[in-house]
């Protein structure tokens, strides 16, 4: 893209800019030092959790050492056996995946008119939802496990303990960041784009899914992939809501260690194979992330 | 259909007044104005159930005494006042004592632990604002804490401060003698830095992001008009760059304070279901003593307790942050 650093658009990602006059050499080293060091202190975990995972298990149940003695994928393979990891992974799929994209559909429609129209309530709307954020989620958590449960008594529809209670639990505390996110972007996609489309024809609801929503994409993108990553790494309601069956890989993963042994290679194997899905998520899409992330505390 | 939508071009955009006044001979007008509240409805149904509801629900518990013995039917228990209140802080009680214990190192731990995010987080971008090798593959690198979900880095963390296999009494013990003994550090009173090490090791890329952000929306012209004057770099950092980003961390200070108060996972994950009284934090606090004692009265006070405060903090902190702005600005 071209660089025009005479006009500050605020979502476009343009090159930084540079300090005119070159920085001393100690700016050099001292940079230097800093990242070196920064990336040690970031890294240190992903080594660990990566060497760990590869070593047999007497390398980690006596003194730590740097290099395993030696190479054994064996941590791989047992850990779909010693807890029953497969289930908890599906768990964890069914219900970040389904919270995601209810996350998603929502907060498109919310998101939408919040930035296409201007109606009574509009502030009250955004503020109310957006405080939600700074609510601790405890507050939520003993009166959402008494309406669950008693929501469950007196219609039998069963929230608690149920994957449904889960997802609509992550869903709607994903739901205002994403609307959040989204209206940003939606407000980005020029006005004159659905006008045309109304001009051709198109309802309301056709505007949005053919012109509004596909200039959007790498907004959307970025609202799944942080709704995924929430729901995937929530570990306080899970550690309630859940039973047994129901489990997700938050709650499930302390499995290993509360058992006689610990077997902190398999742990790290686990913890890297629950990582994975996010991770690379997260690392390939991180440009619209970071642009849906950042673009409402700059703005 | 076509009227749905007034015509951006004689659509001034008002943000207070509902601009829905305008057009009555068009037939589609009720639609219009029903359109966005039924585009909001499903949003704000959920906000209504998951949010709103249990909200009130948690107050109205926190004025009950509400044991075990009534979570079937949480309405039949019996009105307690305020007693659910005055037991949570009674310091001179153990509840009260242990909540006012907990709040303390709470804060603490949030103080330090916001600093030392903004700074680090601060300092990468700053110098990382220049292209040099290397930077987009650091910058990925940067953001793997803030990618990784919290319980596989955190039980990493708590493997890695292990009393007998962990890698951090390796180091200091075995390999840089800096202890006499391999330190227990998830249990006594070095639990707090241990804890603290995790939290800024997950928390500091956020700050960097947003700042990297940030930075890139201070003009060009204004490092070169500096420049001429013959500002040199430690100048242009404290006269532009900082000033430039105030805005962004007023909100992103604000956002860090009230993740890291609120963190519940950390504390959790690291340390299992009992936290060691040097690293108890508020929401982990609560937690314990509500599903220890099967006390959601009391539980339900404390939050709201909780609750308040960061409300105070927030509007306080608001006020502060922008007169202070305005102030500058004039």
């Amino acid at each position: 893209m071209p660089d025009t650093p005479t006009t500050p658009t605020a979502l476009t990602a343009r090159r930084p800019a540079r300090s005119p006059m070159a920085p001393p050499r100690s700016f050099h080293w001292s940079r230097r030092v800093f990242l070196t060091l920064l990336t040690a202190f970031v890294l240190l975990p992903v080594y660990v959790m990566v060497s760990s995972s590869l070593k047999p298990l007497q390398d980690v149940s006596g003194k730590f050492r740097w290099l395993p003695s030696g190479l054994t994928i064996r941590p791989y393979i047992d850990i779909w056996s010693t807890i029953p990891l497969a289930r908890y992974f599906t768990n964890s799929l069914i219900v970040a995946g389904a919270a995601t994209a209810g996350s998603v559909v929502i907060a498109v429609f919310a998101a939408y008119a919040v930035s296409r129209y201007s109606f009574r309530g509009k502030r009250v709307f955004t503020v109310t939802v957006l405080s939600t954020q700074m609510f601790p989620g405890i507050l939520f958590l003993l009166p959402l496990f008494l309406l669950y449960v008693n929501i469950g008594n007196t219609t039998g529809i069963a929230l608690f303990g149920s994957r449904g209670g889960l997802i609509l639990t992550y869903l709607t505390f994903t739901l205002p960041f994403s609307i959040w996110m989204l209206i940003g972007y939606f407000d980005s996609v020029p006005k004159d784009l659905d006008e045309a489309a109304l001009v051709d024809g198109c309802g309301p609801l056709g505007a949005l899914f053919r012109v509004v929503v596909p200039a959007a994409i790498p907004g959307i993108v970025a609202v799944a992939v942080y709704a995924f990553m929430t729901a995937w790494g929530e570990v306080l309601f899970a550690s309630v809501m859940t039973n047994d069956t129901t489990r997700t890989l938050a709650v499930g993963l302390q499995g290993y260690s509360t058992l006689n042994d610990v077997y902190w290679n398999q742990i790290m194997a686990a913890s890297l194979v629950v990582s994975v899905p996010v991770v690379a998520g997260f690392l390939l899409l991180q440009r619209y992330l970071v642009a849906g992330l950042t673009a409402g505390a700059v703005k | 259909m076509t009227t749905t939508l007034p015509e951006q071009g004689t659509r001034p955009v008002h943000k207070s007044s509902p601009g829905t006044a305008r057009g009555p001979r068009r037939p589609g007008r009720i639609k219009r104005i029903g359109l966005p509240y039924l585009l909001l409805l499903p949003a704000l149904l959920l906000e209504l159930l998951v949010h709103l509801v249990p909200m009130v629900i948690g107050i109205t518990m926190s004025f009950k005494e509400l044991t075990q013995f009534y979570i079937r039917d949480w309405g039949t228990a019996p009105w307690s006042g305020i007693d659910n209140y005055r037991l949570s802080v009674d310091v001179n009680g153990p509840v009260g004592d242990a909540l006012l214990h907990s709040f303390l190192v709470t804060v603490a731990f949030t103080l330090l632990s916001v600093g030392l995010c903004w700074a680090i987080g601060t300092t990468a971008a700053i110098y990382m604002q220049d292209t040099f090798r290397g930077r987009g593959l650091l910058r990925t690198v940067f953001l793997i804490p803030y990618a990784l979900p919290v319980y596989a880095a955190v039980i990493t963390w708590a493997f890695m401060f292990q009393h007998d296999n962990g890698l951090v009494n390796h180091v200091l013990h075995d390999q840089l003698h800096l202890t006499d003994q391999p330190s227990f550090w998830l249990i006594g009173d070095n639990s707090f830095y241990a804890l603290l090490t995790v939290s800024v090791w997950k928390g500091w890329p956020f700050a960097f992001l947003i700042v990297m952000a940030g930075l890139q929306n201070i003009p060009h012209e204004l490092y070169e008009a500096a420049a001429l004057d013959g500002a040199g770099l430690w100048q242009q950092i404290r006269r532009i760059t900082l000033p430039s980003l105030r805005p962004v961390n007023q909100v992103l200070v604000l956002v860090l304070f009230l993740w890291t108060f609120n963190d519940f996972n950390t504390p959790y994950v690291l340390f299992g279901k009992s936290a060691p009284e040097a690293a108890d934090l508020i929401s982990v606090h609560i937690y314990q003593s509500s599903f220890v004692t099967w006390n959601f009265g009391t539980g339900s006070a404390m939050s709201v307790l909780l609750l308040l405060f960061l409300l105070v903090v927030t509007g306080l902190y608001l006020l502060l942050t922008s007169r202070g702005r305005k102030t500058a600005d004039a």
